[in-house]
C-alpha cells in the first residue's frame, strides 16, 4: 500500500511545505476554481516573503487578497489584478512588486515549466514593453520573443473530484489554471470537493493525472463566490 | 449622425462569417453577439477557458464555476467544450480563432494598438489582449472615434503597446478604416455615418488616411 495523499483538513495538508521567500502558484481564474481554504491555511502559517504566480490575486478580502492584507506577498507573476484595491495601495507604496505576463505566456510558461522546457518563442508582445530585455527572433519571417518556463516550489489548486490517487476533475470553467499550474511545482496540493475510491473515475475523463498530485484535502463546505452575478429575464 | 453603440455593433457583426470562431472583447464589442446577421452561426470563445458560449442566466440559475473572461456569470450550449487556459491559448496562439473584436484607447495609422496602461495610473494589467491581437487571424477594433475630445486614431501610439501591426480594422461611432498592409501603408476610409463629412472626420483624427 502506498503512503497516502489523503490529509485531513487544509493545514495538515500544506505541513512542511511552508517556508518563508518561497515560490508559490495558485491556480484560479478571478474568483473562480481558487484553492481559498489552502489559502486561508497559508495566511494561518504566518509565513513571508512570497512569490505568488497566479493570473488574478483575488479581490479585498477573497482569495489572495487575503494574503496581500497580511503583507505575506512580496512579488506577484499575474496577468490582470485589476479587482484589488489593497493591491493596488501597496503596489503605490512600493510594498510590492508586479511582474505582469500575457495571459497566454503565463499559461504558457507555467505549461513549460511543468513540461521541463526551460524556454519557448512566442510572437505575443513583440515589439511592446513585454518584450524589454528578452532575446528576439525571426522564424519565417515573422517576430518571436523568448520567455522562459516557471516552476514553483509549491502549487495550490482547487479541483471538484479526485480519487485516492490523485486523479483529478475539474467542473466547468473552475478548470482555468488549475491543471497547468499543477504540473508545474516540487510539490502539488489539491483541495477538493468530492473524493472517491480508485475505479469510480473513468480513466478516459481523468483531467490531471495523479502523478501530478502529492497531497489532497477534501473540504466538507467551499463557498463559491461570483465576482459579477449577471442574469437574464425570462420571457413572460 | 454619429452611428450609435448598437449601430456600430451591427456594423462590426457584419464583419463575421458562418462557422466561424470568435473572441469579444469587453465593452462595446459584447454587443456584437446579440446583433448577428440573419443565417450566421458562430461560437463564442472566452479565454478562461470555454468554446460555445451561451446567454447569461436566468435568475437563481447561476454557477459560480461556470463564468465568461469578464467573470460574468454565463450559459453553456449544446456545442460547449470547456478546457484549461493553457489550450485555450493554444487556440488563440496558434491562429485558430477566426477574430477577436476589442476595444482600444489608441490605434496608429501602421495599425499598433494600444489598450492595456495608462503610464501614471495603476495598471491593472493585459490580460489575454496581448496573445488575442498576435494570434487570432484578424483584429477589429470597436471604439468611439475620440475620448474626450482627443483623437484616438494616431500617426504614432503614445501609450504602451498591447501589439505592433495587429489590427485590420477600425470601426468608430464616425467611420470604418481598414488597416492597408500591402501597397501603400496607411489607413483607408472605406464608409461614414451618414451627415458626418471627411472634413469633419479629418479634424478628429491625427492619422492620415485615403478615402476609397
Amino acid at each position: 500500500m502506498a503512503v497516502s495523499k489523503i490529509f485531513p483538513d487544509a493545514a495538515a495538508a500544506l505541513a512542511g511545505l511552508l517556508h518563508d521567500d518561497m515560490t508559490l502558484m495558485a491556480g484560479g481564474f478571478g474568483l473562480c476554481g481558487i484553492p481559498e481554504a489552502l489559502i486561508l491555511a497559508i495566511r494561518e502559517s504566518g509565513v513571508k516573503g512570497l512569490t505568488i504566480i497566479s493570473n488574478n490575486a483575488g479581490i479585498d478580502g477573497v482569495g489572495l487578497g487575503i494574503l496581500l492584507e497580511t503583507r505575506q506577498v512580496k512579488k506577484m507573476i499575474s496577468s490582470y489584478v485589476g479587482e484589488n484595491a489593497t493591491f493596488a495601495k501597496q503596489y503605490l507604496a512600493g510594498e510590492l512588486e508586479i511582474e505582469f505576463n500575457p495571459q497566454g505566456t503565463l499559461a504558457e510558461r507555467i505549461r513549460a515549466g511543468g513540461a521541463g522546457i526551460p524556454a519557448f518563442f512566442t510572437a505575443t508582445g513583440y515589439g511592446t514593453q513585454i518584450a524589454e530585455g528578452k532575446e528576439t527572433r525571426e522564424f519565417n519571417g515573422r517576430h518571436y520573443v523568448m520567455e522562459q518556463g516557471l516552476f514553483a516550489d509549491l502549487a495550490i489548486i482547487h479541483a471538484w473530484k479526485a480519487d485516492t490517487e490523485g486523479n483529478l476533475v475539474y467542473r466547468k470553467t473552475a478548470r482555468n489554471f488549475n491543471p497547468v499550474i499543477a504540473t508545474a511545482a516540487k510539490t502539488t496540493v489539491a483541495q477538493v470537493e468530492l473524493l472517491v475510491e480508485p475505479g469510480e473515475i473513468d480513466p478516459d475523463h481523468v483531467h490531471t493525472p495523479g502523478v501530478f498530485v502529492k497531497r489532497i484535502v477534501k473540504l466538507d463546505h467551499v463557498e463559491k463566490r461570483i465576482e459579477q452575478r449577471t442574469v437574464r429575464k425570462r420571457a413572460a | 449622425m454619429p452611428w450609435t453603440r448598437e449601430e456600430m455593433a451591427i456594423k462590426a457583426a457584419s464583419e463575421l462569417e458562418d462557422g466561424w470562431y470568435v473572441n469579444l472583447g469587453i465593452g462595446i464589442p459584447t454587443l456584437v453577439a446579440n446583433n448577428l446577421p440573419s443565417g450566421i452561426s458562430i461560437q463564442l470563445q472566452s479565454e478562461n477557458g470555454m468554446l460555445g458560449m451561451g446567454p447569461f442566466p436566468y435568475e437563481g440559475e447561476e454557477d459560480a464555476d461556470l463564468i465568461n473572461a469578464g467573470k460574468q456569470t454565463v450559459t453553456t450550449l449544446p456545442t460547449t467544450s470547456f478546457f484549461s487556459s493553457s489550450d485555450s491559448f493554444a487556440m488563440i496562439r496558434g491562429g485558430h480563432i477566426d477574430i477577436s473584436i476589442l476595444g482600444a484607447m489608441q490605434v496608429s495609422e501602421q495599425g499598433d494598438l494600444a489598450n492595456w496602461s495608462i503610464p501614471g495610473k495603476m495598471v491593472k494589467g493585459m490580460g489575454g489582449a496581448m496573445d488575442l491581437v498576435a494570434g487570432v487571424k484578424r483584429v477589429v477594433i470597436l471604439m468611439e472615434h475620440t475620448a474626450k475630445g482627443e483623437p484616438k486614431l494616431l500617426k504614432q501610439c503614445t501609450l504602451p503597446l498591447t501589439g505592433k501591426g495587429v489590427v485590420s480594422k477600425i470601426i468608430t461611432d464616425l467611420a470604418v478604416f481598414e488597416v492597408n498592409k500591402g501597397g501603400t501603408p496607411g489607413l483607408v476610409l472605406l464608409e461614414h455615418a451618414p451627415d458626418v463629412t471627411i472634413e469633419q472626420i479629418k479634424a478628429q483624427t491625427e492619422a492620415e488616411f485615403f478615402v476609397r
